[in-house]
């Protein structure tokens, strides 16, 4: 009989979607609808709605009974089980493991002591390694644990690892061979923005990763999240780990997204809403008209602090955007889920998007929300715009936008780090909108921006002393090259946390605000609200 | 019972007011089973984790049997606020240290808690000139280790010398990362202890009973049941866990 479409990965259903035959066995199913993406030349892409569990009858279906979230759904599926409950712990099979050069080291070595000096990895296939915390950096140690990363994807025959060989002057190869990227060709950046551009973001999967920002990826309709070392060792062997199923909490985003607001807007609101702990152990589903308008990006803005509010995962149903974007980046065929009508949330919000104003998380805690304007009078030494939050391609054409339309200059150092190399590479190439012709590289550059610097996660979190843009300590001698390192107190940062220390100086004052309110507020040195550039 | 008594920690003297030194294990170090990682430097007195009834499991209930072995943490405690991130707890600069590398793991340790604002924490965590804290128990407030999933983190607290973390609540990583990595407990109090415990009162916890006594106040405080992590716990950690339930073959000798 058949299963759920959610019941197995290896139930025959899915199989047969998989090969695009037998699809008529389940279009007598009225409980089944069955789409692909909207361009048919992806034949590939199959996607396959959820059953509405109200129309099932038990008795047929023999499984599934209860209605679930999305996020239930997945670690179902994904756990062989027919139906899970919140709470319950259960072994998930990983569909992606990711791991980068901080956390990669140590959990080979737990991989390795504990299933042997000669153990094999449980899918060669399944594991992404992306080296991108510490990269153009002097320090011994962090140049050793890239090589660390290397020999052990070499060792296992890692499909999918995206190696920098020249740390030295990725930036001057870049630009003397800009159609060519000789110096490193396979490297890519900040991991979770390069998951994404890659094609290793499926709707309905399971990822799991070494960075606690891994919850970025349930922009597309998938269950992933941060985890330890010693778990990624147990996956790396075992390609399961027990997961507690996690309650979900419902954001309801409605309304017209005001031409000022970025999503960056929404999760401050979010998480000054229910603070940094108010969404631990849980999941955050979004959900509504705003939400839907969203282009993938900003829905990785959305899902990428959910951890800032404590949440184990972020997830939005995939749609023709969701599709639209995987297109050309993936040949895997997944089916996406979601929630069932019936399904049962621990508590539902409610936004209306069209009433919100640009925000901004003051120090030093995420959910210490204020409005931008209210903080008109805080005097800024820096911004920076970069990392996995704030560093993607729309997030710097934001940032020009604003640049473009006041025709001024920053009034503080401003820093830029593209994400990845696909970021980099749009910075310098993409047009930007109303510009005439013009890059965000050729607008920052008249803005008096620094220069674009290599991808990487930089100074988000501080990193090795000699991190481009980290906030350090005073320096006793200042040469030109040491412009980054001027010591400073108030930077404004897409970035995503502001803990103390987090970039660096422990006495740093970081506000977290989104590219358009940071680009404003280079532009006069004191936190600025972005409609007074904008309008 | 040889098992349970490798697992008896109670000093009725006070030893753990002298700092910490690998000799002196017997003081407060009783750990978690690491069975994936034991650096020679820190004792593990639970050496055989999958037949040794790990006393969590009493403390997740209720009502100990008799036949449950007292397990105590003595030493002072350090106490900290809330929203203590991992940045906090190691630093990004220090994350370049492998925590799988002996050596590293306790350079790790000599840096735990350094991220702390000097003006809030005058009183430093580990003193000048010293590799390890002389607090084996850190008492902290609510969603205590959030932020980064570093596991550099519990091992840092681990490697300091930490025994025991109790906290109001924990960030979901950090309590995750503290059980797979049996580094430190990770217990939370009933009531807000972090602002009824100073830095450098001397307290015991009692795990069978659920209790952490402040003999320098002369108070003490339930901690709650270790509650879902108790069965990954009491077998000693996700692979020991793993390899119990079959999920994994036993490590080859």
């Amino acid at each position: 009989m058949a299963s759920s479409a959610i019941a197995s990965s290896s139930s025959p259903f899915i199989n047969k979607v998989q090969k695009d035959v037998g699809l008529s066995t389940f279009s007598s199913q009225p409980s089944f609808s069955l789409h692909t993406a909207k361009k048919r030349n992806s034949r590939k892409i199959t996607c396959v709605m959820a059953p509405q569990q109200t129309e099932r009858k038990p008795a047929t279906s023999g499984s599934v009974k209860t209605a679930m979230t999305m996020t239930e759904k997945i670690l179902a599926r994904a756990s062989e089980k027919p139906m899970l409950s919140p709470g319950e712990n259960v072994w998930v099979n990983v569909d992606v493991l990711m791991t980068h050069d901080v956390c990669g080291p140590g959990t080979f070595g737990i991989f390795k002591k504990e299933f042997g000096q000669n153990a094999k990895v449980w899918d060669r296939e399944k594991i992404v390694i992306i080296p991108d915390h510490y990269i153009f950096t002097t320090d011994d140690r962090a140049n050793r644990n890239v090589d660390i990363c290397r020999d052990f994807s070499m060792e296992q025959n890692i499909k999918y690892f995206y190696d920098i060989k020249d740390l030295g002057n990725f930036k001057v190869e870049l630009l003397v061979f800009l159609d060519e990227l000789v110096a490193n060709p396979d490297y890519k950046g900040v991991c979770h923005v390069a998951l994404a551009q890659e094609g290793h973001c499926r709707p309905g999967e399971v990822l799991l990763g070494t960075d606690s920002h891994t919850c970025t990826a349930g922009a597309f309709g998938q269950f992933a999240t941060g985890i330890g070392n010693t778990d990624a060792g147990f996956v790396l062997g075992a390609g399961k780990l027990l997961l507690k199923v996690p309650p979900t909490l419902r954001f309801v985003m409605d309304g017209e997204m005001p031409d000022y607001l970025l999503a960056k807007d929404l999760i401050l609101q979010i998480i000054g809403e229910i603070s940094v702990s108010g969404a631990t152990y849980k999941a955050m589903e979004f959900v509504g008209s705003t939400v839907e308008s969203l282009t993938m990006e900003e829905r990785m803005t959305l899902c990428n602090m959910v951890v800032e509010a404590g949440g184990k995962n972020g997830v939005v149903p995939a749609d023709s955007t969701t599709y639209k974007y995987l297109e050309d980046k993936t040949s895997t065929p997944y089916e996406a889920v979601f929630s069932d009508d019936q399904a049962r949330f621990l508590s539902q919000y409610r936004f209306d998007v069209s009433k919100l104003e640009p925000l901004v998380a003051k120090p030093h805690s995420p959910d210490n929300r204020a409005l931008a304007r209210e903080c008109k009078d805080v005097k800024i030494d820096r911004v920076y715009i970069g990392s996995c939050t704030g560093g993607k391609t729309e997030d710097f054409l934001a940032a020009a936008k604003v640049f473009l339309a006041s025709g001024r200059k920053v009034k503080v150092p401003t820093f830029l780090v593209p994400a990845t190399q696909k970021v980099w590479m749009d910075v310098y190439s993409l047009p930007v909108p109303g510009s005439g012709g013009k890059t965000c590289s050729q607008i920052f550059e008249e803005a008096g921006c620094d220069t674009p610097a290599s991808p990487s996660c930089g100074a988000c979190l501080g990193g090795p002393k000699d991190t481009y843009a980290r906030l350090n300590e005073p320096q006793a001698i200042l040469t030109p090259t040491d412009i980054a390192s001027i010591p400073v107190k108030v930077c404004v940062s897409t970035t995503n946390r502001n803990f103390p220390g987090r970039m660096g100086h422990k006495e740093g004052q970081i506000y977290l605000a989104s590219p358009y309110t940071a680009a404003a507020s280079a532009l006069t040195g004191f936190v600025t609200d972005p409609r007074e550039f904008l309008r | 019972m040889a098992a349970s008594s490798s697992i008896r920690t109670y000093i009725p003297t006070p030893p753990f007011l002298s700092p910490r030194t690998p000799q002196s294990s017997l003081s407060s170090s009783l750990k978690l089973t690491s069975p994936h990682f034991s650096p020679s430097s820190k004792p593990l007195l639970l050496s055989s984790p999958l037949s040794s009834p790990l006393p969590l499991r009493a403390a997740a209930t209720s009502t100990p049997s008799p036949n449950t072995p007292t397990t105590t943490f003595h030493g002072l405690c350090y106490v900290v606020g809330d929203n203590i991130d991992t940045d906090q707890i190691i630093p990004a600069e220090y994350l370049t240290l492998v925590p799988s590398n002996p050596d590293e793991y306790k350079k790790l340790g000599s840096y735990a808690l350094i991220g702390l604002p000097a003006a809030e924490y005058p009183t430093r965590f580990i003193a000048p000139d010293e590799t390890t804290s002389k607090y084996s128990i850190l008492i902290a407030g609510d969603n205590f280790g959030c932020g980064s999933s570093r596991e550099h983190a519990p091992v840092a607290l681990g490697a300091a010398g930490v025994t025991a973390v109790v906290a109001e609540s924990y960030a979901r990583i950090f309590f995750r990362n503290s059980v797979a990595t049996g580094e430190v407990y990770p217990l939370e109090s009933e009531v807000r202890v972090c602002e009824a415990c100073r830095t450098g009162d001397v307290v015991t916890i009692e795990l069978g009973l659920g209790r952490l006594i402040n003999h320098t106040t002369g108070k003490d405080y339930g901690l709650k049941p270790i509650g879902d992590a108790g069965p990954v716990i009491e077998a000693g950690g996700i692979f020991a866990y793993a390899r119990k339930a079959g999920m994994i073959p036993s490590l080859a000798a």
